[in-house]
């Protein structure tokens, strides 16, 4: 290259500082102290409730925060900058490097220094044998090295002698793997999903449909949600099992489901969903991640006709499973909305596995049912469920309270099988509790693939950190005054950490016993870059 | 799997036992360290036997403390034993239990850096006491504060991959503490020139033994990493999911990655390398303490 242009001056020299060593560090220091907030703040995609409470705490500093994307730092374009700027650099880095190690895979092991007594691992002796026998020694000693044998103008001989050329290999299939695992990783985030969803364990069934089979899903960004991979599950029951101290010990689903192959002939399979222990059927898991009680209720309106529902309610004590929710219900046969809009009826309050009472104040001592009670009020009227806006299914609209459009009309405990009765002589009965399991799908093709050069990296910085790619030279000059003189040389290229203890190995291997050896200053720099 | 609280006593008991060992090994190694002659009065003495009268007694007294500390090692290894019979499954699922692992590691790991360093243990022995002062002061936390009494695992955390991926951390972890305490004398020996800080080992041996150490742990971290990712697929339904656990975990790796590439950067290599190698085991405490006992996020439950 001559006279280069000063544009492409100035192109080459911002890429020569993108791809040094130095860039490197600052980016990885960028990257450390950029992912922090990431640990420190409360974020969208963990748990949006706690970024809510931390803002309403910090009015004046969130919303600067949530602009800056303080929030969902892994999904905000700074901290993309950071990494995307960190693997160009990697990249620029490591590819001339890997370039240059192909190429060096190829040349002889370096001449032999002049002066040997220079190097930081230095031996001398003189001995009566031939050159040529001292060589041919040598070069057994050195085997598995790589070694190339000259000869001075001098008469001297010479072997040089490099080994450990497999750390560099592990460097770079490390820097390169690293490349591999994010670009897997983002291909998976693109294309992958995740649901969740509620299922009664008392026979219910979801089918992967589409998300609107799920309470909650979040898509890759190319999922458009037509093409998800056919399964059904059937949840027939789940038992849970509790030391006496209430500590959870295990918990099972008993599931029958069919896979995308099973749907057109219809078989069933069996399966004991357990935590930690997911359903794969292909790229598609299904996971265990949570359970409850549903509550049943069954209410006999005053012209005699009955309704049941079965409805989940939210464990607001893990410990206890101490439960709370709202069971609602239409009146039945009453085609006039208005009408309807005052008869409707909700049933809400606490539900207790193993009922513990202060007063008529309804707690839980046990997360088994072992004797479930339920503490409601209920409520009549207009359960605004149809004013087109969407409603919570464990609460009731209190608005609608506020505004008197919905009446208590009755509080009471019950156990199963006990009823209370409101003043138009409706009557709710408390049947009992069938339990709940709330699933989770998750779909990412790409995770093989993440795992693969996850071990590769591994692998890589394993080579890397353990082998050292090191030197040793061999000068054998005839007619000294006693002999034959030996002289041999050694150099740690990258981190010196114990090669001096090889070489000596060497050296004395080599070298009569009670060769001359000048001792290694501690501490010498054996570093050559 | 019942739990035998008469085995769990013992293993208390045990712990106590080695908390006081390490104690009086401190103790004997600070009685060492202020006997030593600072190191450049043994270079003046010209002849070698002076030098020897001179040093023999601290260096006795010194190697008694090693001794020390590896009896307090086996009670040590004796109570993380009876723990781990008393509830039937590896004992490392709450802080309590962590931390004594990850001291026993730390312990563990400076005796063989004893042992593996033997042509210069009189010089490395004698940071036997700064090796031991945060293994007392994160022990005497773990049994007091931070103690949890035997207990069964949830079942989000019973699984064969809490020996793993646990074990990993502990390992790393520990060996890192051993890397920070040599990256600090480092520091502190290059900033002062004390008379204390004179009778440190040359910068180079603190150096290196930081270098070696980090560089064993950090293969270990990251299948610490790797494994708890394949955990976390199997229990919580994604490998990776920006956990403040898992978060700090990474920044932590990053940190190290960035030592070592300090250690290959002209400017970088000695406080500056130094420097970073203590701030990442900065981050490895903050996730231990920080992040358990005051983020929630989906590894709080192992339980503070
Ligand atoms: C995601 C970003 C990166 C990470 C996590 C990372 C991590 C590491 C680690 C852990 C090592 C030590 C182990 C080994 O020698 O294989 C290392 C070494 C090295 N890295 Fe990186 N690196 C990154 C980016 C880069 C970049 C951008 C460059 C080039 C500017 C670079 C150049 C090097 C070099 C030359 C070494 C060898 C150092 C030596 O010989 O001791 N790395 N890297």
């Amino acid at each position: 290259m001559t006279q280069a242009n000063p544009v492409t001056a100035v192109l080459r020299n911002t890429w020569r500082g993108l791809t040094s060593m130095r860039t490197a560090l600052m980016l990885l220091f960028l990257l450390a102290v950029g992912a922090l907030p990431g640990a420190l703040l409360p974020q969208y995609p963990l748990n949006p409730q706690r970024v809510r409470s931390y803002q309403a705490q910090h009015p004046v500093l969130a919303p600067i925060l949530d602009r800056l994307g303080f929030f969902d730092v892994f999904a905000s374009p700074w901290f993309a900058a950071i990494y995307l700027l960190l693997f160009v650099s990697l990249i620029g880095c490591v590819l001339p490097r890997s370039l240059e190690y192909a190429r060096q895979l190829r040349k002889e092991p370096v001449a032999t220094p002049r002066n040997l007594g220079r190097l930081p691992h230095h031996a001398r002796g003189e001995f009566d044998q031939s050159a040529g026998e001292i060589i041919a020694s040598a070069r057994r000693r050195l085997s598995g090295w790589r070694i190339a044998e000259r000869e001075e103008p001098g008469g001297a001989r010479t072997i040089s002698a490099e080994r450990g050329y497999l750390r560099e290999a592990g460097n770079l299939m490390f820097h390169l793997a690293l490349v591999g695992l994010l670009v897997s990783f983002a291909i998976g985030k693109l294309v992958g999903y995740q649901g969740q969803v509620i299922v009664l364990a008392n026979g219910s069934q979801f089918c992967n449909s589409g998300p609107l089979a799920y309470d909650s899903f979040t898509p890759g960004r190319s999922v458009d949600g037509t093409a998800l991979t056919p399964f059904c599950v059937q949840v027939n029951g789940f038992t849970s099992t509790y030391l006496p101290t209430g500590e959870a010990e295990d918990f099972r689903a008993a599931l029958s489901y069919q896979g995308p192959d099973d749907l057109a002939t219809g078989t069933w399979h069996p399966y004991q969903l357990q935590v930690n222990d997911p359903l794969r059927m292909g790229g598609t898991r299904v996971y265990l991640i949570g359970n409850g009680y549903a509550p049943r209720f069954t209410v006999t309106f005053p012209d005699g006709q009955q309704r049941s529902s079965v409805v989940q309610w939210a464990p607001v004590e893990l410990g206890t499973m101490l439960s709370e929710g709202t069971t609602k219900f239409d009146p039945p046969g009453v085609t006039d909305d208005a009408a309807r809009r005052t008869r409707q009826l909700a049933i809400t309050g606490l539900f207790a596995p193993t009922a513990a009472f202060r007063g008529s104040l309804l707690s839980s001592s046990f997360p088994d049912p072992l004797d479930p009670a339920v503490a409601i009020d209920v409520l009549k009227g207009d359960l605004g469920n149809n004013s087109g806006r969407g409603q919570s299914i464990f609460s009731i609209d209190q608005s609608m309270v506020d505004s008197g459009r919905l009446k208590q009309v009755a509080r009471s405990n019950l156990r199963p099988g006990e009823q209370l009765t409101l003043p138009d002589r409706t009557m709710v009965r408390f049947d009992g509790v069938t339990r709940f399991v709330s699933l989770q799908v998750s779909y990412d093709p790409a995770q093989p693939w993440v795992l693969g050069f996850a071990l590769v990296v591994l692998a890589g910085l394993g080579l890397s950190l353990t082998i050292k790619r090191r030197r040793f030279w061999v000068r054998v000059t005839p007619d000294g005054p006693a002999g034959t003189v030996v002289e041999l040389g050694g150099l740690a290229r990258t981190e010196a950490a114990g090669y001096g203890e090889e070489f000596d190995r060497i050296a004395a291997d080599l070298l009569p016993p009670g060769a001359a050896r000048p001792p290694v200053p501690t501490g010498a720099p054996e570093v050559s870059r | 799997m019942p739990i035998s609280p008469v085995l769990a006593s013992y293993s208390d008991l045990a712990y106590g036992t080695a908390l006081v060992l390490y104690l009086l090994a401190m103790a004997l190694h600070s009685v060492e360290y202020a006997a030593r002659v600072p190191v450049p009065a043994i270079a003046a003495g010209a002849d070698g036997s002076v030098a020897m009268l001179v040093r023999g007694r601290p260096e006795r007294t010194g190697r008694s403390a090693v001794a020390l500390t590896g009896l307090a090692a086996l009670v040590h290894a004796g109570s993380l034993a009876l723990r781990g019979a008393a509830i039937g499954r590896v004992p490392w699922a709450n802080m309590y239990e962590f931390i004594s692992a990850i001291c026993f590691v730390a312990v563990a790991g400076w005796l063989v850096v004893l042992y593996r360093q033997r042509a210069a243990a009189a010089s490395l022995q004698r940071l036997g006491g700064f090796v031991l002062l945060p293994v007392v002061v994160l022990m005497f936390l773990g049994g007091t504060v931070l103690y949890a009494r035997a207990q069964p695992l949830i079942p989000a955390l019973n699984s064969y991959w809490i020996t793993i991926h646990v074990s990993a951390a502990i390992t790393a972890t520990g060996i890192l503490l051993v890397s920070g305490v040599a990256s600090v004398l480092y520091l502190v020996g290059a900033s002062a020139g004390s008379r204390i800080t004179a009778r440190l080992p040359d910068s180079a041996t603190l150096d290196r033994l930081a270098y070696r150490t980090a560089v064993i742990a950090l293969p270990i971290w990251t299948f610490a990493i790797i494994t708890g990712a394949i955990w976390a697929e199997a229990a919580w339904g994604r490998y990776w999911g920006w956990d403040p656990k898992e978060t700090c975990a990474l920044v932590a790796w990053v940190v190290y990655a960035g030592y070592l590439h300090a250690r290959a950067t002209a400017g970088w290599r000695g406080r500056g390398a130094a420097w970073i190698n203590v701030t990442g085991f900065g981050v490895m405490l903050f996730n231990l303490f920080f992040v358990n006992i005051v983020i929630a996020g989906f590894h709080s439950y192992a339980g503070v």
